[in-house]
């Protein structure tokens, strides 16, 4: 599937990043190398087989719903980038 | 020879005699850190104040004689993806670059519970993308065999340590070789544990189907002792696997005679490194002597692994980088409005591969493209993990090249992402179907760079990888040979 310089800035809008226009000019040819070499995979035949998503066997991972210690408050923020009264600070939201 | 020489089982019994104490084991290593690390850079950060408090703990532990396991005491090195309670944790990106996580993974508390001393954390390529170590955010580590070429990836520094003799062992992670890659370029015993035989809780995730810890050592023996400490059910990490982890060095000694090999021809292609080929040739010829059987397997889906390999781990990426937000921790590039304060957040905190796998899986997952890209690519991974089962019918293990060629020159594949891709063909395999799989040193080059052999198991078959790696290497000794720095 062709890939065009659209399709990669509508893919960085979704994933969020703020690219020059060089850069999704160079990653428009290098997905386009990608795409093409995993092109391969429609020449197997997948008809009525399972998709894997895991490869160990599921099983119920539910656990016994117990109150434990978590990290206190304070060690949780201490990774912020800005805080406030116990909380992590963000831009405005809302208008 | 010098103790940082030595394995992890021949210091464990120095210092259980006390003919050596931890304090001054720790002390070798940081002297020899402080002496060799500025020709390697295998090391983010050294953390050489609290290694010695620990080695103290340690040296407590063993005079008193309780509690005493084989790591107590013993130097390890680990690799900057996994979290480390107070100590940074970057993942060799910008992103993460003054992180200090609140907590210790899983595996390092429990490499800490047995009484090892952490020297400190290891290089890698970005959030654990490439196969060279070259897309770390800060350095680039060499490869201490030849500083012209690179140590593999992702686990460069994790594999170029414990070659150079800076740590006794290291942790790695591997998604699609990111352990045994590396390990084969420089000369060392990588192992790639079951999916879930490890927990990977405080472990930064890439491609959570495919991520798994496991170690980096001088040899087999140590790659056992390793294991025995990290295996093992977790309960917070819902993906690990709920069976008793074995006592993986109790069983080395217990013979391969008889024992069935596959050797897959889809794995000796045109591409193959002649110097490669002819050592995995021998190699198979000493399995051959020591009394095992050799079959030929195949593996018919292995073309469409590098394939379905991109697809998978960048969806997985996409989704799970997404958290780098600037909010809760790491960086945060500000601005008036919250969207464009993750986008610029995002661009300045991701190096150019993290940007561009994050990119195709953001793509291939969008509206209209799933069905064709990841879906198609998850049906076409259930094919390949079929194939094992169909070969594991006819062997025990299956043995294969790690890596088409010995360690290659820096700056020799990073301008073409494709070309650094394949570089992992034969790795990718093992990641997709859940099973271990391990690479020792099988000889070396006439440059004298060292050539990877790479044996893979049934799931859980953990404890018959290294029996057989352990009769080989007890047969060959091309473990012994080390790096003139």
């Amino acid at each position: 599937m062709p890939i065009t310089g659209k399709d990669v800035k509508h893919a960085a809008q979704l994933a969020r990043l703020a690219l020059t226009e060089e850069e999704i000019k160079l990653y428009t040819g290098q997905l386009q190398r990608i795409l093409d070499y995993v092109e391969k995979l429609s020449e197997v035949d997948t008809k009525g087989v399972e998709p894997a998503a895991y490869t160990v066997p599921q099983r119920r991972a539910a656990r016994p719903d117990t109150v434990k210690d978590s990290i206190p408050p304070e060690d949780a923020l201490r990774n912020a980038p800005e805080k406030e009264k116990g909380c992590f600070k963000v831009p405005k939201i809302i208008e | 020879m010098k103790l940082t020489e030595l394995t992890i089982h021949e210091l464990s019994e120095k210092l259980k005699r006390r003919e050596l104490s931890s304090r001054e084991l720790t002390g070798a290593y940081l002297s020899l850190i402080d002496a060799v690390d500025k020709k390697i850079h295998a090391y983010l950060t050294v953390c050489g104040e609290s290694a010695l408090k620990e080695a103290d703990a340690a040296d407590k532990r063993l005079v008193s004689g309780a509690d005493v396991t084989p790591l107590t005491g013993i130097p390890l090195a680990i690799k900057d993806i996994f979290c480390t309670k107070g100590i940074k944790t970057t993942c060799a990106s910008r992103m993460l670059e003054n992180f200090i996580p609140p907590y210790d993974a899983t595996v390092v508390k429990k490499l800490k519970d047995a009484g090892a001393v952490i020297l400190g954390k290891l290089n890698m390529d970005e959030f654990a993308m490439g196969s060279s170590t070259e897309n770390s955010a800060f350095f680039k580590t060499l490869n201490p065999w030849d500083t012209t070429r690179v140590p593999g990836g992702s686990s460069g520094g994790s594999a170029a340590a414990v070659a150079a003799g800076e740590c006794a062992a290291s942790i790695g992670t591997d998604t699609g070789g990111s352990i045994r890659q590396p390990a084969s370029c420089c000369g060392v015993v990588g192992l790639k544990p079951t999916y879930g035989r490890v927990s990977r809780y405080g472990m930064i995730a890439f491609a959570s189907s495919l991520d798994q810890g496991g170690p980096i050592t001088k040899d087999v023996r140590d790659s056992s002792v390793m294991l025995n400490a990290m295996a093992g059910h977790d309960p917070l990490d819902s993906t690990s696997i709920d069976a008793p982890a074995e006592d993986y060095t109790g069983g080395l000694k217990h013979g391969i005679r008889g024992l069935k090999i596959g050797i897959p021809k889809e794995y000796f292609i045109e591409g193959l490194d002649k110097d490669v080929e002819r050592a995995i040739g021998s190699a198979i010829g000493v399995f051959k002597n020591e009394g095992c059987g050799i079959v030929d397997v195949s593996l018919p889906h292995t073309e469409y692994a590098t394939g379905v390999y991109y697809l998978v781990a960048t969806a997985e990426a996409s989704s799970n980088l997404a958290r780098y937000d600037g909010v809760k921790y790491g960086l945060r590039v500000s601005s008036e409005g919250l969207l464009d304060m993750y986008k610029l957040t995002r661009d300045r905190g991701f190096g150019g591969e993290v940007k561009r796998r994050i990119m195709l899986g953001t793509y291939s997952l969008s509206a209209g493209y799933y069905e064709a890209y990841y879906k198609k690519a998850s049906q076409v991974r259930t094919i390949i993990k079929r194939d094992f089962e169909e070969a594991f019918k006819k062997c025990d293990i299956i043995l294969t090249p790690t890596s088409p060629t010995p360690a290659f020159k820096i700056g020799e594949k990073i301008a073409d992402p494709l070309t650094m891709y394949l570089s992992d063909i034969f790795t990718i395999s093992c990641n997709l179907a859940g099973i271990p799989g391990i690479s020792i040193p099988c000889g070396f080059t006439p440059d004298n760079l060292p050539v990877g052999l790479q044996l893979l198991g049934k799931p859980l078959g953990e404890a018959t990888l290294l029996k057989a790696a352990y009769a080989y290497e007890q047969t060959t000794g091309w473990h012994k040979r080390r790096p003139q720095l």
